[in-house]
């Protein structure tokens, strides 16, 4: 009975669970630290172990509908409503499940590592009801199947966000990084709202399936479609409203900046479903391609060019962050300038949408891997300056480690995770336009340059006497950042088998807009 | 014309807003231009709604005629409900920059560079 | 900083009519314009009004701040309850499972005008009373903290 309630309600206990466990966080923090983390971390691994359960459900059985308020999770289409659904409706497709399962992994390693990371600062409570509800936003925002309810997950995931980026106010310094994102999240969301608002008004539904099955890329559409990319791209950092990112990044505690960066890749995630799935082939795909090719070459190139010279290790890691979002967009967009041309699909535009939105699990697995290795050193010395940084090789073994593994992921090297994305996104992209994939390829170079300078000013050298008596990081980190280590490794080992369960669904369900309106509204 | 003015004046509400986050240095006032921004979508939202003559969307024994939607009103409430959250969490970062560094001036209040 | 006596002394006589007033709104918030929000904002001000009128220190010395931390939770955990209890009746998350069932809420809505009466919505009339609960909660804990942040909680 219970199994059954459960396995029919997994997309709305997918986020029941972490919202009920941010609302009782404070009462059981009345009782003590220890029962808080207990708490959080079991409500985590709930929320995992729902994720897994929902993605198999979703590979095996098609998409997930779930209609809030209905007698049935599948009533979507109400009887008396005239062929409209009127409710909230989530739409769990392949893709959404992938970013969701992704999400919720990262999020394990990071409670796991706030544990430590956390414990010797106040007003725990806040900070894990905040993270929680951060983790309710990014994955309502993959989830649902309807403009408004995307919006509010929106501004959910903003506000939690901006609050933990402010969290350690450090001199006010962190402060000042976390109004410069909640001013540009909400301004943000603002536009997509009006977006909405534009859509809603011409087609009177908010539904993305009913409007995808509406929509007529009138000149109103493409303000709209504007207003929803310039915004969700700014919240996903790519060039050129990527000037948040630094800030916000370097000052949030580690363990934040590591789901920031998943924070991000929700907004990604709005930005192939508007294109691909609300718009799809009514809109100009071959210049909405390039502009986002464009997007995507500029993140990479100004990204990569502007972490070069940075002296703050997580500022270094956060304009890194923006260099692999290029990756993302560049993938996807060369998938969405072929979308009308089947032949091309097969050739190339498949596998470089594949190789997109591999990258994107990748780069949340060794992004916030390095994240997360960087907070362990500043955890442990109090700096992050590369500069005053040395030697930590001597008494961060373990550390260091878990740092190798995340650089040579990030700069594409075999046989981890990083390479296998890469390589399939610089195969097809040189099909597509051989330039692109150079480009492509001497970010690549550049990105391990630059982790090269960063591991021998952090790591190599004599042992410093400030830091003679620093230690190994504390055991929770250890076991967060070996966690996504490990999937770092099993990703770049078994790539193939990766991307037949779980990308080639995923992209395939971006690219069958007729799949995702008809699990909504029925028939074809 | 006349039926266009709401739309007009949301639309001006929000670039005004936008100008004033732009022009004003102070921290305050840009919130204040953030406010106005949200003020002329909210507009935007409840005007979409509007229907000439007609009548608030009460189902139960309605007089035949048309009715206002009222999905754009609920929308328009959850996005008060948000801006008020988003205004206090802004407002409260400020009082904290303030604070620490003395000023809310958005040329001063620039540590965080490079 | 303390207000003036008189200051004081009308705080003291209105707050009993802002609460009254606020939680009409929230109860008849599904008949009536108003709701759970609206009507928890004018509770709110009710405190707000309390918090100018008094010093801060005297102020926390009779509203604590953890009692309104609970009462934000409370209302949040009463919200997500009401939810989560339509699973068990085999139904989805935010469905109205208290519509129509037991002999007070069996009371379909009567045609023609009438006053409305308050046990006819189903969750509707808790929900609202649950989101009255967390905001006037959660917006005095906000004008509290503020008053804090500034400089003249003496």
């Amino acid at each position: 009975m219970m199994q059954e309630i459960i396995l029919q309600n997994l997309p709305a206990l997918l986020l029941a669970v972490p919202m009920l466990g941010a609302f009782v966080t404070p009462l059981i923090g009345r009782a003590g630290g220890g029962a808080r983390n207990l708490w959080t971390v079991a409500v985590m691994l709930a929320t995992l172990a729902i994720a897994i359960v929902l993605t198999a459900q979703v590979l095996t059985s098609g998409t997930v509908v779930y209609t809030f308020g209905a007698g049935a999770a599948d009533l979507t289409v109400p009887v008396d409503s005239g062929g409209i659904p009127i409710r909230i409706i989530f739409t769990v497709d392949a893709m959404g499940a992938f970013m969701a399962l992704s999400a919720s992994i990262v999020g394990l390693g990071v409670m796991l590592y706030s544990l430590s990371s956390a414990s010797r600062s106040t007003g725990q409570n806040g900070y894990y009801a905040l993270l929680l509800l951060l983790v309710v936003g990014i994955l309502g925002m993959v989830c649902t199947g309807d403009m408004f309810n995307f919006f509010v997950f929106l501004e959910i995931n903003s506000l939690a966000g901006a609050a933990l980026v402010a969290y350690r106010v450090d001199k006010g310094v962190a402060v000042e990084g976390g109004l410069k994102y909640a001013v540009l999240s909400t301004l943000g969301g603002l536009l997509v709202l009006f977006a909405i608002a534009l859509l809603y008004g011409q087609y009177d539904a908010l539904n993305i399936a009913v409007l995808a099955s509406r929509i007529q890329f009138t000149p109103l559409d493409q303000i709209a479609l504007v207003m929803l990319l310039v915004a969700l791209a700014m919240k996903a950092g790519a060039v050129p409203m990527h000037f948040w990112t630094p800030d916000a990044y370097s000052m949030a505690p580690s363990a934040i900046t590591a789901l920031l960066v998943v924070a991000s890749q929700a907004s990604l995630y709005g930005v192939f479903r508007v294109v691909f799935t609300l718009y799809g082939l009514t809109l100009d795909y071959v210049t909405i391609g390039w502009i986002i090719i464009i997007l995507g070459v500029l993140s990479m190139f100004v990204g990569v060019t502007m972490a070069l010279p940075q002296k703050d290790v997580k500022r270094l890691m956060a304009y890194h962050a923006v260099s692999q979002t290029g990756y993302m967009l560049l993938g996807v967009g060369v998938g969405l300038a072929v979308l009308g041309n089947q032949q091309l699909l097969d050739t190339y535009g498949t596998i470089a949408m594949e190789g997109g939105i591999f990258h994107i699990i990748n780069h949340a697995m060794y992004k916030g891997l390095l994240f997360l290795t960087a907070g362990a050193i500043f955890y442990r010395t109090g700096t992050r300056n590369l500069n005053q940084l040395g030697g930590l090789g001597h008494s961060m073994k373990w550390t260091m480690v878990f740092f190798i593994i995340g650089a040579l992921a990030i700069a594409g090297i075999p046989p981890f995770n990083g390479f296998a994305s890469k390589l399939m996104i610089y195969e097809s992209v040189f099909l597509f336009n051989p330039l692109l994939a150079i480009i492509a390829m001497v970010v690549s170079i550049l990105t391990l340059a630059s982790f090269v300078k960063v591991f021998h000013a952090i790591f190599m050298g004599p042992r410093l006497p400030e830091y003679a008596d620093v230690g190994e990081a504390p055991a929770p980190m250890l076991i967060g950042m070996a966690l996504l280590s490990l999937l770092v490794i099993l990703f770049g080992v078994f790539p193939q088998e990766v991307v037949d369960i779980l990308i080639a669904p995923a992209a395939d369900a971006l690219i069958n807009q007729g799949g995702y309106i008809a699990s909504v509204l029925g028939g074809v | 014309m006349f039926f266009n003015l709401p739309f007009i004046v949301a639309a001006l509400l929000v670039i005004l807003g936008i100008i004033t986050m732009l022009i004003k240095r102070n921290l305050i006032k840009m919130i204040m231009g953030l406010s106005l921004v949200e003020a002329g979508v909210n507009l935007l939202l409840v005007s979409l709604g509007y229907r000439a003559g007609g009548i608030a969307p009460i189902f139960t024994n309605a007089p035949a005629g048309v009715m206002v939607m009222p999905t754009v009103q609920a929308m328009t409430l959850t996005n008060i409900v948000i801006g008020i959250a988003t205004t206090a969490l802004l407002l409260s970062f400020v009082m904290v920059i303030y604070r620490m560094y003395g000023t809310a001036n958005a040329n001063k209040v620039r540590k965080l560079r490079g | 900083m303390n207000m003036s006596k008189i200051v004081r002394e009308a705080a003291n006589l209105l707050f009993p009519f802002i609460l009254v007033f606020g939680f009409y709104i929230v109860l008849h918030g599904h008949l009536t314009p108003g709701g759970g929000f609206q009507g928890g904002a004018v509770i709110a001000t009710g405190f707000v009004l309390l918090f100018v009128a008094y010093s801060y220190p005297q102020i926390t010395e009779r509203i604590g701040v953890g009692a309104l931390h609970n009462t934000e939770t409370l209302g949040l955990l009463l919200f997500i309850v009401t939810a989560l209890i339509a699973l068990g009746f085999g139904v989805t998350f935010f469905t109205n499972w208290m519509l129509d069932i037991g002999p007070i809420l069996n009371n379909p809505v009567a045609f023609g005008p009438n006053p409305g009466d308050l046990n006819t919505a189903g969750v509707i009339p808790v929900m609202n009373l649950a989101v009255g609960i967390e905001v006037l909660g959660a917006l005095s804990v906000i004008v509290l903290y503020m008053m804090s942040g500034t400089k003249e909680t003496i």
